[in-house]
Formats: C-alpha cells, sequence, structure tokens
C-alpha cells in the first residue's frame, strides 16, 4: 500500500509530527543530568565516603534544584493548556509515564533539599541561622545520613528511567519504541554529570576519580547506542526505517558527529589520556560530554517524532 | 454495552469531502484544522494496481495508546459505545496523545486542548448518525454497534473484503475499509 494524497493539514501533525519542539529535549537533557548528579552524590553519601567530596556532596544538591526547577519550567512551557497544569496532581494513572514523572519529581524536590541540608550553602546558612541545627541533627545521625545517600541514589534512578520511558513507551514511533532507551538516557545522564563534576570540582582527586567514572559511563553509553541501532535494525521494516534515519538519513550527520564522535569517542579519549596523566584535565572534554547529552536528546526527541508507520512505506 | 465502530465502503466513496464538510460545521472544527480528513491510497503494482478513497478519522481503537498515555484521565474511553473522548477541562496540552497516535488523527485545538473525532457521540445518544455518515451522497459509509451481530457493521465486515488502517500498530482500530 502507498498513500498518495491526503487532505489533512492540521499544526504539528503534517506533513510529519513535530509536536514537541525545543523544550522537551531540554527537560528530558536536565532531568537526566540531576539524576545523574543525584545518584553520583547519593552514592558517595551512602558509602560515607563525602568527607573529601565537597562538590559532589555540597555543590552539586544546589545546582540539581536550580537545573530540576529550569527543566521543569521547560516543561511548563511546552504545555497548551498551561492553566490546567494542576490537573496533573488530581490523580495517579498507573498506565501513563508521565503521571508517574509528574508525582516523581514532586518526591525528588525534597530529598536533594536533605541532601542540601547535610551542609546549607553559605547564602543561605547565612541567613536562616536555624539551618546550622538541622546541619547538626543530620550529621549525628549516621543512619540518617545513609538514608539521604540511599534516597537520593533511588530517586535518582527513578528520575533517570523515566525520561527514556516516557518516549519508549510510544509504540507508535519506531524509533523510540526500545527498551534500551531508558538504559541510554540514564547512562548518559550519569556521564554528564560525571563531566559536570570533572569540570567544576577544585579537589583534584575529585576531579580525578568523576573522570574515570565518567570514561566508564562513557564507554558504556557506546554498547547501549550501538544495542539500540542493532534492536531496531533487527525488528520490523517500520523499525529498520527508524534507525536508518540516524545510519544515514536525514539525522546521521548530527547523530554522527555530535553524539557519537563529539559527544562520545572523542571527550572519552581526551579523558583516558588526561586519567593517564598524558595531558592535563582541562574542561574541553566535560563540555563535549554535556552538550552532547543534549544534542541527542534533541535528535531522539525530534527523529522519533519523523519515524512512524505510514512514513515507512515512502522510504 | 455497545461498541460502535464504523464501515466504510471505498467501492462507494468518491471523496467529495462531504463528510470532512458536515465535521467542520457540526463540530465547530477550527479554520486549518482537520478532524476526518480524505486520502488517496494506490494498491498493488502495474499492470494490477487499484485506487482506494479512504475518508480517514480517530479509529477510536479497543487499544488505546491515547488514554494510556495521558496523565490526567482527561482522554477516556467514554461508557456510551466505548468512544474515546477527550474532557477539554481535564487536558493539560502535554501532547503525549499526539505523539502516542498511530494515525496521527489528534491535533492540539487552539484553545490547548487536544482535539479528535469523537463519532459524534452528542447526535449518537440522541438516536441519530455521525454527521459524516448521515451526509455522505454515495452512502458509502455504515455506523454501529460491532458487538452485535446483527447490526449493519457486522453483516458487512463478515461479508465483505475489508481491512482495518496499521493493523501492525496493535492498537485494534475499530474502523473497516471494503475493497
Amino acid at each position: 500500500m502507498q498513500e498518495l494524497t491526503t487532505t489533512r493539514h492540521n499544526p504539528q501533525i503534517d506533513p510529519t509530527m513535530h509536536v514537541w519542539g525545543w523544550e522537551i529535549p531540554v527537560y528530558l537533557f536536565l532531568g537526566g543530568l540531576v539524576a545523574g548528579m543525584m545518584i553520583i552524590s547519593g552514592y558517595f553519601i551512602f558509602s560515607k565516603r563525602f568527607k573529601n567530596k565537597d562538590c559532589v556532596t555540597y555543590t552539586l544538591p544546589i545546582i540539581s534544584l536550580i537545573l530540576l526547577s529550569l527543566g521543569m519550567f521547560s516543561l511548563f512551557l511546552d504545555l497548551e493548556h498551561k492553566f490546567f497544569v494542576w490537573r496533573l496532581y488530581t490523580t495517579f494513572k498507573i498506565s501513563s509515564p508521565m503521571s508517574w514523572g509528574a508525582w516523581i519529581l514532586i518526591l525528588v524536590y525534597p530529598v536533594i533539599i536533605a541532601n542540601m541540608l547535610m551542609d546549607p550553602p553559605k547564602f543561605i546558612a547565612s541567613k536562616f541561622p536555624q539551618l546550622h541545627k538541622i546541619k547538626d541533627y543530620i550529621h549525628e545521625r549516621p543512619a540518617l545520613i545513609q538514608n539521604i545517600g540511599v534516597s537520593n541514589m533511588l530517586l535518582g534512578g527513578m528520575l533517570g528511567v523515566y525520561t527514556g520511558v516516557l518516549l519508549s513507551t510510544m509504540g507508535s514511533r519506531p524509533l523510540w519504541n526500545s527498551s534500551m532507551l531508558w538504559v541510554l538516557f540514564l547512562v548518559s545522564g550519569l556521564s554528564t554529570a560525571a563531566a559536570l563534576v570533572h569540570m567544576i570540582a577544585k579537589d583534584v582527586d575529585e576531579r580525578e576519580l568523576l573522570a574515570k567514572a565518567d570514561n566508564g559511563f562513557l564507554t558504556i553509553e557506546i554498547f547501549v547506542l550501538g544495542l539500540l541501532i542493532i534492536g531496531l535494525l533487527t525488528s520490523s521494516a517500520v523499525h529498520i526505517n527508524a534507525a536508518k534515519l540516524l545510519i544515514d538519513g536525514p539525522y546521521a550527520p548530527a547523530f554522527w558527529v555530535f553524539v557519537v564522535g563529539m559527544g562520545v569517542v572523542i571527550p572519552l579519549i581526551i579523558q583516558l589520556l588526561a586519567v593517564n596523566h598524558k595531558i592535563k584535565h582541562t574542561p574541553i572534554a566535560p563540555i563535549m560530554v554535556i552538550v552532547g547529552g543534549l544534542i541527542l536528546r534533541f535528535i531522539i526527541v525530534q527523529a522519533g517524532q519523523y519515524s512512524h508507520y505510514l512514513n515507512a512505506h515512502f522510504r | 454495552m455497545a461498541r460502535y465502530g464504523m464501515v466504510i465502503d471505498t467501492k462507494k466513496c468518491v471523496g467529495c469531502m462531504d463528510c470532512v464538510v458536515a465535521c467542520k460545521t457540526e463540530n465547530n472544527v477550527p479554520e486549518g484544522h482537520n478532524r476526518d480528513w480524505i486520502v488517496t491510497v494506490a494498491n498493488g503494482k502495474f499492470p494490477d494496481v487499484n485506487l482506494e478513497i479512504q475518508s480517514q478519522r480517530c479509529n477510536h481503537c479497543d487499544n488505546t495508546p491515547c488514554v494510556a498515555c495521558c496523565p490526567t484521565g482527561a482522554s477516556h474511553v467514554h461508557d456510551v459505545g466505548g468512544v474515546v473522548l477527550v474532557e477539554h477541562n481535564m487536558c493539560i496540552g502535554c501532547k503525549a496523545c499526539l505523539a502516542a497516535c498511530p494515525y496521527d488523527a489528534r491535533f492540539v485545538h487552539p484553545d490547548g486542548y487536544a482535539d479528535k473525532c469523537t463519532f459524534c457521540i452528542h447526535s449518537v445518544e440522541k438516536g441519530e448518525l455521525p454527521a459524516c455518515v448521515s451526509v455522505c451522497p454515495t452512502h458509502c459509509m455504515y455506523f454501529g454497534d460491532l458487538d452485535d451481530p446483527n447490526s449493519e457493521v457486522s453483516k458487512l465486515i463478515a461479508s465483505r473484503k475489508n481491512h482495518p488502517l496499521i493493523p501492525e500498530a496493535g492498537t485494534k482500530p475499530r474502523i473497516f475499509y471494503l475493497t
């Protein structure tokens, strides 16, 4: 069967679907980045290795709060019926990843704030002296500290997974319809978060440690990207066509150059040389990883909307 | 409970777009938007080729990805006939249902909510036919209960060669095209 003509010309739908612009990729990127920061920060708190990790434990929570709020604002901008946004919180739909996400985001805030209260930023603590009492209360209770670490890892994991599941449950868009997508977004979130610490940490050991961790995440990301494409290529005709959008289709140049090349492979080489003391640590590789993570979300969201059961007949 | 569906005879359809105009008039569909539309499809290979004119709209699927993904419950299956509807005052305009529909049958109404074909349920509940069915000059469209073996739609599906759209998407659509 081949579609020849249609009289439909609905905005955002025709000629190809483009309902989600820049807002959703930015939201997914920031959500993934915050998820990565929560997992990394939570891990160091849980394993009681946070004493000398100033950036990981004390800087990341405040950055997470700011970036998560920016991400949610970006999501709000995307809504077409903005005054009804409160409807998200009048129900919980177990079949809707977006409903899960809305409630996960509500739970994420107090967990990040609990992490931040372990050592509140000076500009906040100076205005609210009672925060010192809370800090002392937390530090007198090692079990509570561990619980803060665990809940950061758990909620961070849920947030990172949700950003991928949100897209992968849509069977109508073959490119998204892969169970590897949540793994890709979670690993990419961890990788961008590690890159951020690598870039901003003042402590040399902390920077070195997170650069090594990022190398691990980037290596996993290469395999996950490969498995995502192999999974699509070995599936039905529409999924094969969806994979071709990235392999040699209209999104291929951006995918290979900005995501695979400049977002994963080149920074991985630079960081491998840096951790082996062949070259100095510079912000170049982490910036490439972070920008690559953002472009990955843009490409997946845009190419996913382009991929379609009907479009398969045209290629 | 009834399970409303539609049968469209492509041997009779001439693509006059009366159904499109009737829908826009009946439901005040905003300018530049369509709840239903006409698609011309070629089947087969030369010299064995045939042309199908299809009046398309929301398929009111049995397996509804649009309802499943809706975070507020605005997209729902109506008690009458299992018709898929959108509660405008519950919709936040997240567009997840637009992306989830393999038929691209939904759009964002200029007022901000997701909009689509309702099978003219406001008329059907009064015992009337959907506007598109009632105006068709060639009588190529049939509407009725798919669960009733004695309904016209069930008899046509049982007796004539037919196909739904994109069955491989797994949504179990409820509009069948007679060929």
